[in-house]
């Protein structure tokens, strides 16, 4: 893949967010580009949340130019991120508990009955919904019984199908999942990941925040290291081991020009037991 | 999902018996109908029209506090404060029409408008401070018990102009009389009942309950709406106190003191979780109907009023325990 000759999704140049003297976002870079599943990976602290945040219009950058499908773009709260078709799933999935599964798909986008009865007496059509509702469970196939059992019925990675399917119903551009299987067991992590798979081979393009150097290593096609607020690399994993990516992470290692990697703190390489290539 | 190897089916639910026995609204309606039978064949005056006609008027009051309490009580939060201020917006509409001289209808306005302010300004605190339900509601019912108080100079203010009293007039049903503020609760329930299930409305309230995070990441607006449900309950309880002074054909400043608790046994008897996002307002109804059946039904049996008391009290304590098991397998 090379970025020069396609247009990115989602793209950022020299994004800048302060807090009083603490700099949160310090010049990060970014790119998505279509069909790409791209995990967003960095030590605790980093500043990934608040350059996720930043693309998905929950913080204003201080500095910096977000563009969506080339053109530059501001947003102004996470509503309006949503408008221009940047869906997140959030970490703790955001549905309500005791109500069914179309209707958590359709929550704050009802539909409502044509007619008088829609207009007047504002009556939802539920059963419009939850056709809808099937017809893209059944697209990302994700067998549930039923979708008019509550959502709390549902297992975990049941519950984070629903979520990540009411995402990609309503993305018209990218749909970013913040840690979508951290809360997960080993069998539900792997039916996410292969509903992320399926996301992807719709053509949707999906940013990953993940802490899973496994997870990220299995379904990433590209992996953007971030590191003290800016992007520290943007790498294949087919190019690199984990534990060069850790070693990146962590400040170990730097990737050269060349796209190898040079060691930048040589203790530090030494510990993790990486060295240059 | 690979692993989920459960047919794909979209429509088929679990079957109608297990969505009816799912529904918080079954327990209780199940519990009305055998404490009917029950009285049915102890009591001979139990099963009548006339009765029955009696039962709803006792509780129409109560049963239109519970429909603000039930909005308050599905986002999770609670209203002390309903049954005073009611109180007040009956003397404020019985003093208007009777001593300021304003046109009954208007001084009914202004009723609804003081007790909407009142929902308004719990709201506002609830929301944007924030501060617990709980002790905002408590707050006020103290101030407007004060005011109630202060306002009427303990005074019962009689002689009202036949418009506010105009609801508890009755029509005849067969050989039954109704009175017309039965019809305006009953209407009321099934106002709520359809914008809570039937609307986009609803399903925000619903969400909101569940969890205000969630439904305000999926961009429900749920400052506005806490604040609009509060405020909506207080047009409530305004027309409870239109119907209060129909009922009883003057601006009493004692009225309604237990209002608040009897409204929310009701909301909890119907199955309406104190938790928040669970519950439906016909089961309220169902809650009002039993507290009332009870009462009326040992009346009838000769108990004396104190052992009403102690029953309602221990249904309470068993709705409440049903739900928190319920929710509990739910998980």
């Amino acid at each position: 893949m090379s970025t020069s000759d396609v247009t990115p999704v989602l793209q950022a140049r020299g994004l800048v967010k302060r807090y009083g003297h603490v700099t949160a976002i310090d010049g990060a870079d970014f790119d998505l580009l279509p069909g790409e599943v791209l995990a967003v990976i960095g030590d605790n602290g980093a500043g990934k949340t608040s350059l996720i945040k930043a693309l998905t219009g929950a913080i204003t950058p201080d500095e910096g130019e977000i563009r969506l499908n080339g053109e530059p773009i501001r947003f102004t709260g996470p509503q309006s991120a949503r408008q221009h078709g940047i869906e997140t799933v959030y970490q703790d999935l955001a549905v309500a508990a005791s109500m069914d599964i179309a209707s958590n798909m359709f929550l704050g986008r009802e539909l409502r009955r044509p007619g008088f009865l829609g207009s007047a007496l504002r009556m939802l059509d539920k059963k419009r919904m939850r056709q809808e509702a099937a017809a893209h469970m059944a697209d990302l196939k994700i067998g549930l019984r039923s979708l008019t059992q509550p959502v709390e019925t549902l297992s975990g990675g049941q519950r984070q199908a629903v979520a990540v399917a009411r995402s990609v119903a309503w993305a018209k551009s990218v749909v970013v999942m913040d840690e979508p299987t951290a809360a997960l067991g080993v069998k539900e992590s792997g039916q996410v990941l292969d509903l992320i798979r399926r996301v992807r081979d719709k053509g949707m393009p999906v940013v990953l925040i993940s802490h899973n150097m496994p997870h990220v290593f299995e379904i990433a096609d590209r992996i953007h290291i971030h590191r003290l607020g800016r992007r520290e690399a943007l790498i294949k994993p087919s190019d690199h081991s984990m534990a060069e990516v850790v070693a990146i992470m962590t400040g170990a290692l730097r990737v050269s020009d060349d796209g190898g990697t040079v060691v930048a703190d040589a203790d530090a390489a030494e510990a993790a037991g990486v060295s240059a290539h | 999902m690979t692993a989920t190897t459960m047919p794909y089916d979209q429509l088929k639910g679990p079957t109608k018996v297990r969505r009816l026995l799912a529904t918080p609204t079954t327990g209780p309606l199940v519990a009305l109908l055998l404490a009917c039978v029950f009285f049915s064949l102890t009591t001979e005056q139990f099963l009548s029209g006339g009765n029955f006609s009696l039962i709803v008027q006792q509780v129409m009051v109560v049963g239109t506090l519970a429909i603000g309490q039930t909005l308050i009580i599905l986002t999770a939060g609670i209203d002390l404060s309903c049954g005073a201020v009611m109180a007040f917006g009956s003397i404020v509409i019985a003093k208007a029409a009777a001593e300021g001289g304003l046109p009954p209808f208007v001084a009914i306005a202004l009723g609804l408008v003081v007790c909407a302010v009142f929902g308004l300004v719990n709201g506002l605190l609830v929301q944007l401070i924030p501060l617990p339900p709980f002790i905002v509601t408590l707050g006020m019912l103290n101030v407007a018990f004060a005011l109630t108080h202060i306002y009427s100079a303990e005074q019962t203010i009689t002689d009202l102009p036949a418009p506010l009293t105009a609801l508890g007039e009755t029509f005849p049903l067969g050989n039954t009389d109704i009175t017309y503020g039965s019809l305006v609760t009953i209407a009321l329930f099934l106002l709520f009942a359809y914008a809570l299930s039937g609307t986009s409305w609803g399903r925000h309230v619903y969400a909101l309950g569940n969890s205000p995070e969630a439904a305000r990441l999926n961009g429900i607006r749920t400052s506005r709406l806490t604040i609009g449900l509060y405020t909506l309950a207080g047009v409530v309880y305004g027309i409870a106190a239109l119907l209060l002074i129909s009922r009883t054909g003057v601006g009493d400043p004692q009225a309604g003191q237990t209002d608040n608790l009897d409204s929310i046994t009701a909301v909890v008897l119907g199955g309406t979780s104190l938790f928040g996002g669970r519950g439906a307002v016909l089961g309220t109804f169902i809650g009002v109907l039993i507290v009332g059946v009870f009462r009326n039904g040992l009346q009838l049996m000769g108990v004396a009023s104190i052992y009403q008391t102690l029953i309602t009290g221990v249904l309470v304590i068993l709705a409440v325990t049903v739900d928190q098991i319920s929710r509990r397998k739910a998980r």
